[in-house]
């Protein structure tokens, strides 16, 4: 063997060549300090006051189980780096601490008197940390002598714990040791490191001889994920030129042709055989979902399936763009900086649609194990979901708020089988001047990348998110893990629009998945680039070439900068912090050539590149699930079934979530989370992006993975209809809407799981072409599975998100959920049918059932007809009918607006026999309330009949809060409660604190 | 610099300011004319607060609030731009702290600024919740100095984790209260004090939602009236119950109008859909 490779993750190469030094990075304080002082400073909040930091980690140690604590008080100390005088450190204290809050002291921790017990958690060396880092850009700023900045958090415990048991209490619920250090007691100082710069070498991986064994396995010793028929492609590459691959080359094919970036799968070919019959695809996604749009082709849809999200016109002058990505796996390890950085990833896609947009509003969507699951019930490996997320939710609001950027959309949905693998969906719109829509770099213009350093997070994401996670993932890929700063890319933000505004740049795009390998291969895919490696500013010194090539530190974003326009740019770029290099030039010779001084490193042609991905023929095979039907026993009251649908975490309040988003920056919000008096869920969010403009956005979303397990195709015609009725409930036309599909799905190598993703495919083929709306843009998530350590593999659920995304003239015209007039009548849309599989209330019997609601042909009829009405003002407010059916989306209209209903379940329009509990609980799609004044009511009718929509007069707004709703066989009560009684079980869904009373 | 009728203010942005856009919007509906400037800017060339009326603070995160809200910021204008904030004080401006604005006035200690010191004295602690929460409260306006908040009640949003309001001591407080520093508190919908949670978000003392200084020309608040200066803004907008001028324009108003007498510039009235602002 030619290879013989050492330990993971690098083989040993037989051929090297040195190159000088590698360039360190320009902060202060490397090597040469190595001997100054260390200082302690000890922040904590003045003993009389509150501590609600203290308050909240004592809650966390007691759900990990801990008891006898007493109360727990939070220190924050930070390590100063450097002489500090007497002056200098009453300044630093002053700088850092808040006067009135909190007492400083420098010096060795005071030893912890009796039955107080002391631990520490600190970012572990090497991991971001931007509250660090502003300290000492802080302190350096006033002119004081500090080199680095260590923060660390002293918590301190009172009562009768054991020592061991507080440790693990706190490594689970106080930091997370794959990116924290969790220690006992409170250091009394911190060793700094220093490294020394790496040594730029070119390393030839010796593979022209191997078979194709020692190839796949060459493949996963080096965490390329590429496959054997791939590697024997690049085999058969380099054979050609005559020369071994360098392991920058290597990396660099493997992270373009990863699932992540080029979507081999779905973009191949698909054979796929079902009920005795075979159809194949050349490429599955173009032929579908992207022959829908093309089929349709609206002429307000600006750019689709080519950006990194989809635009649509505005009005006119400007257009809006949206994009969806997945950040499941670094969720699961790390859902703090998972999500954050899921986040910050997404917007960076907005930022870079175009010569950039400004993002006016972001959405997300959650998949979790049950929250209520006992702890022992955890696969090794894996968190508890709670406890995902409670880390996913802060990760989004720290940096979706700090970006000042409202979350204004969103769902959370639990499942047994998301355990192991949570999905997070992140979302983010933006606003594009129609002048911006096009961008392309050109030959002769610098490669500038500008924001955040390179640093050593995130290495292997791309290739990483297209496996699937295991019990030792935690901590083999905890390399993978990325922390996000915010601040950081808020002000690339700033800085970014600016410089559009001024056309400093033909092309910009956002470094994620594949980092400078992806951004600057993607731009100069047609054209060709030359780029430098040592002009990187780096995090810290100690980088190796490649690392520096594929690294995904955040907040980094590539453009294309014509040469006259360097200085302002780099001028602008050090007007606001932000820090601006030119890494290379895009050429006209069609290669990637990366050097690292004068090291050659890589030479690529970028035909190979973007083109040389072997194409494979997938097979892919459907059968439909054996289900039984479930018979349920007739009763007289379902009052006591309605509550315990309203109390499942998936259909109750997410308030405690939801609060912690600023949905309100930038003023744009109309229609909010929550509405009416006692805040009740809103189907769709509606914004005003434009300041002083009336004209507005509509986002909302549709997801159901239980319908997909009876059948993929008709979970995706369901999953549009919900978006589509979610935004039509307050006010959308449904002409003016587009849609994205997000698939998370488990591994495709099976025929049958790719089976099911062609079904929905097809379904979302027929989905768009029904109710002639446009997909704008989507993207895959491949191997969302997870193998125990026992060697069961728990495969995600088919989870399709569709979002959608509408526009409308006058925000004035919404409406929104809550009843709001006693005496006004309520009217129901749409028909109800046999249709509980999958429902909400069988799930609460532990039933799927088989029969799947189904898509009717008038659906977009009813959907049109519905929104005239809203937008000639005939509606009071409106309310669409999915989770938990008619039943709870009466009671949600009741208890929001706090009034009452009074309905009859006989006025119902059904189709054949349904007992009541099919028609309050069956989820059959295209239906919704609305509530009409008496006097508008003969217009409303007239319009839905106009139309051949199905409606009923069901009953009226009462002012008495309490929903009754009469039984279609008898003259009893099918349900009868006060509403009051309906909101607090809907408010009590989620295992946290809905509201603290103090 | 052309002379305008109209009171300008210089609108502030430092890294991670994130509602400077509607803030400034706010002021110019309300007749301003508003002037952006990143901080940087202003650090560069102070002298840029002598040529305007009034200053205004945005909401955000500056400098990411890793180290506590308000503080880095706080710390940079503390060390070098008080005195040129407090002759803009001296001479008649105003100085307006929204939020993150008002977390920094109250670092720096131009807020409460009490017998002129300038030392903090009040802090904007931790919710109690130990959250950031984001929803409607009402304020209403206490006996006090300031013209800013002269007017009925508001309806707006909070959105924070840091706005629990705290003196240092009894006696402060007794003072503050004393000289009309409280200027706004949080009362619950159907005007009531004490406000419990959540009509008071964040556990403040007295249930204070923003301060002055005692010239009543430097107002900070925690709420965002800048977020109720459309009438669809208002939660009682879709039951046809929201009032016709939006409740947050309120501040705004009144401060241009308060700008207009002091430097004798003619009222120009308030306007409503001007592109904000020219940038410094």
């Amino acid at each position: 063997m030619a290879t013989a490779p050492a330990s993971r993750p690098r083989p040993a190469p037989t051929r090297r060549s040195r190159a000088r030094a590698g360039k360190g990075p320009r902060k202060a304080g490397t090597a040469a300090s190595a001997s100054l002082p260390v200082l302690r400073l000890e922040l904590r909040v003045r003993d009389d006051l509150l501590d609600p930091a203290g308050r909240s980690a004592r809650a966390a140690l007691q759900q990990a189980g801990l008891r006898g604590l007493g109360s727990v008080r939070v220190l924050r100390t930070y390590f100063l780096e450097g002489p500090l005088d007497a002056e200098g450190r009453r300044r630093a204290a002053q700088a850092l601490g808040d006067a009135v809050l909190d007492v400083a002291s420098f010096g060795r921790p005071r030893a912890a008197p009796r039955g107080v017990h002391e631990v520490t958690v600190m970012r572990r060396a090497g991991v971001s940390d931007p509250e660090a880092e502003t300290a000492r850009r802080l302190l350096q700023s006033l002119g004081l002598c500090v080199a680095q900045v260590k923060a660390a958090r002293t918590y301190r415990v009172q009562g009768r714990v054991p020592r061991a048991a507080l440790g693990a209490a706190a490594a689970r619920a106080l930091g997370n040791e794959v990116i924290e250090e969790v220690l006992a007691g409170a250091p009394a100082t911190y060793r700094f490191p220093h490294p020394t710069p790496a040594v730029a070498q070119r390393v030839e991986v010796l593979l022209r001889t191997l078979d194709g064994e020692a190839l796949l396995a060459l493949s996963r010793r080096m965490g390329l994920s590429l496959s054997r028929v791939e590697m024997e492609a690049v085999q058969a590459h380099f054979r050609t030129l005559g020369r071994e691959p360098t392991d920058v080359e290597l990396e660099t094919v493997a992270q373009t042709w990863s699932e992540h970036c080029k979507h081999k799968t779905l973009g191949g070919a698909v054979r796929m055989t079902e009920g005795g019959t075979v159809r194949t695809f050349r490429n599955l996604l173009k032929e579908t979902v992207f022959a829908a749009t093309q089929r349709l082709a609206k002429p307000w849809c600006w750019s689709v399936f080519k950006d990194n999200a989809g635009v649509i016109d505005f009005d006119g002058t400007d257009g809006v763009c949206m994009k969806v990505e997945t950040h499941n796996h670094p969720s699961a390890i790390e859902p703090y900086g998972g999500a954050g950085t899921g986040i910050g990833g997404v917007i960076r896609d907005i930022l870079g649609t175009g010569l950039g947009a400004r993002p006016v509003a972001n959405t997300d969507v959650f998949c979790f194990g049950p929250p209520d699951l006992p702890q022992g019930k955890v696969p090794k490996g894996c968190m508890h979901p709670l406890r995902l997320l409670k880390g996913v939710v802060s990760g989004v609001r720290d940096y979706g708020n700090r970006m000042g950027i409202p979350t204004v959309n969103g769902a959370i949905l639990f499942d047994p089988r998301y355990v192991g693998n949570p999905v997070v969906y992140a979302g983010c719109v933006g606003i594009l001047p129609r002048r911006f829509v096009r961008k392309g770099a050109r030959p002769g213009d610098l490669v500038v990348a500008f924001g955040g350093r390179t640093g050593r997070d995130g290495i292997h994401g791309a290739t990483f998110s297209s496996e699937e996670l295991s019990a030792e993932s935690e901590t083999v890929s905890s390399g993978a893990v990325q922390i996000g700063d915010a601040i950081t890319e808020k002000k690339v933000l700033d800085v970014l629009l600016q410089a559009r505004d001024r056309g400093w740049f033909h092309a910009v795009t956002d470094c994620g998945a594949g980092g400078f390998s992806s951004a600057v291969g993607e731009m100069g895919a047609d054209l060709g680039a030359d780029v430098d490696l040592s002009t990187a500013p780096l995090k810290y010194p100690g980088l190796k070439a490649f690392e520096v090539w594929i690294s995904e530190a955040q907040e980094r974003m590539v453009a294309a900068v014509p040469p006259r326009a360097w200085k302002a740019f780099q001028r602008l770029c050090a007007s606001e912090d932000v820090e601006a290099f030119a890494l290379g030039r895009f050429t006209r010779d069609h290669r990637l050539v990366v050097r690292h001084g004068r090291t050659v490193l890589a030479r690529l042609s970028m035909e190979f590149l973007h083109e040389g991905l072997p194409r494979v023929q997938r097979d892919a095979c459907w059968t439909p699930p054996r289900l039984a039907e479930p018979r349920p026993r007739a009763k007289a009251s379902w009052t006591a079934d309605l509550a315990a649908v309203l109390r499942m975490p998936q259909v109750g309040s997410k308030e405690w979530v939801v609060r912690q988003y600023d949905h309100e920056v930038q003023s744009g919000a109309v229609v909010r989370p929550f509405m009416g008096p006692h805040g009740g869920p809103s189907d769709a969010a509606v914004l005003a992006p434009k300041l002083g403009s009336r004209r507005g956005i509509v986002l909302s979303n549709g997801i159901n993975p239980a319908y997909g397990d009876i059948d993929p195709h008709q979970m995706a015609l369901l999953a549009v209809d919900e978006a589509l009725r979610n935004a039509v409930a307050v006010g959308a036309d449904p002409a003016r809407v587009a849609i994205l599909d997000n698939f998370t799905w488990g591994s495709c190598s099976r025929p049958e799981t790719l089976g099911a993703r062609v079904k929905a495919a097809e379904g979302c083929r027929d989905a768009a072409l029904l109710y002639g709306t446009p997909f704008i843009s989507g993207k895959d998530s491949l191997n969302n599975e997870f193998r125990t350590e026992d060697g069961r593999v728990i495969v995600v659920p088919p989870t399709l998100l569709v979002s959608a995304l509408g526009v409308i003239d006058d925000v004035r015209k919404t409406v929104t959920l809550e009843a709001k007039r006693p005496g006004a009548r309520i009217v129901v849309v749409g028909r109800t049918r046999d249709e509980l599989g999958g429902s909400h209330w069988y799930r609460l019997q532990g039933w799927l059932g088989a029969r799947v609601p189904t898509v009717q042909p008038d659906a977009p009829r009813v959907l049109a007809a519905v929104s005239r009405a809203i937008r000639a003002g005939l509606v009071l407010s409106a309310h669409d009918l999915s989770e938990g059916g008619l039943a709870v989306a009466a009671a949600e209209m009741a208890f929001s607006g706090h009034h009452g209903l009074d309905l009859d379940l006989r006025a119902l329009p059904v189709q054949g026999r349904l007992d009541d509990a099919r028609r309050l609980f069956s989820e059959s799609p295209t239906r919704l309330l609305l509530e009409v004044d008496a006097a508008r009511l003969p217009a409303l009718r007239r319009l839905l009949r106009a139309a051949r929509a199905p409606h009923a007069v069901l009953g009226t707004v009462t002012q008495e809060p309490v929903l009754r709703v009469r039984s279609s066989r008898g003259r009893h009560d099918a349900i009868h409660s006060p509403t009051e009684v309906l909101r607090k079980a809907w408010r009590s869904a989620l295992p946290v604190p809905t509201e603290t009373a103090e | 610099m052309t002379r305008s009728r109209d009171p300008r203010i210089l609108v502030v942005r430092a890294p991670g300011t994130n509602c400077e856009r509607e803030t400034a919007f706010a002021f110019e509906a309300a007749g301003a004319q508003a002037v952006h400037a990143h901080l940087n800017a202003v650090l560069a060339r102070p002298r840029l607060l002598e040529e305007v009326q009034g200053l205004a603070l945005p909401g955000g995160f500056s400098f990411g609030d890793d180290l506590g809200a308000g503080t880095v910021y706080g710390a940079l204008v503390r060390n070098r731009l008080l005195p040129r904030v407090r002759r803009l004080v001296d001479r008649g401006g105003i100085v307006l702290g929204i939020c993150n604005g008002f977390q920094v006035l109250v670092k720096t200690g131009l807020l409460p600024a009490l017998e002129g010191s300038e030392e903090q004295s009040v802090a904007l602690a931790a919710n109690v919740s130990n959250r950031y929460e984001d929803r409607w409260v009402t304020l209403e306006a206490t006996a006090s100095n300031a013209f800013f908040t002269r007017g009925d009640r508001i309806a707006c949003p909070v959105a924070h984790g840091e706005g629990r309001f705290l003196a240092r001591d009894e006696a402060t407080l007794e003072r503050l209260a004393a000289g009309g520093q409280l200027a706004l508190r949080y009362v619950d919908p159907s005007g009531r004090v004490p406000a419990r949670y959540p009509w008071n978000p964040n556990g403040a003392t007295r249930d204070v939602a923003g301060i002055t200084d005692p010239t009543g020309r430097v107002l900070g608040l925690m709420p965002h009236p800048e977020r109720n200066q459309f009438p669809w803004q208002d939660p009682r907008f879709h039951a046809g119950e929201a009032p016709p001028v939006p409740e947050g324009m309120l501040p705004f108003r009144n401060a241009v109008r308060h700008l207009r007498e002091a430097f004798g510039m003619a009222g120009g009235g308030a306007r409503r859909g001007r592109r904000a602002g020219a940038r410094a």
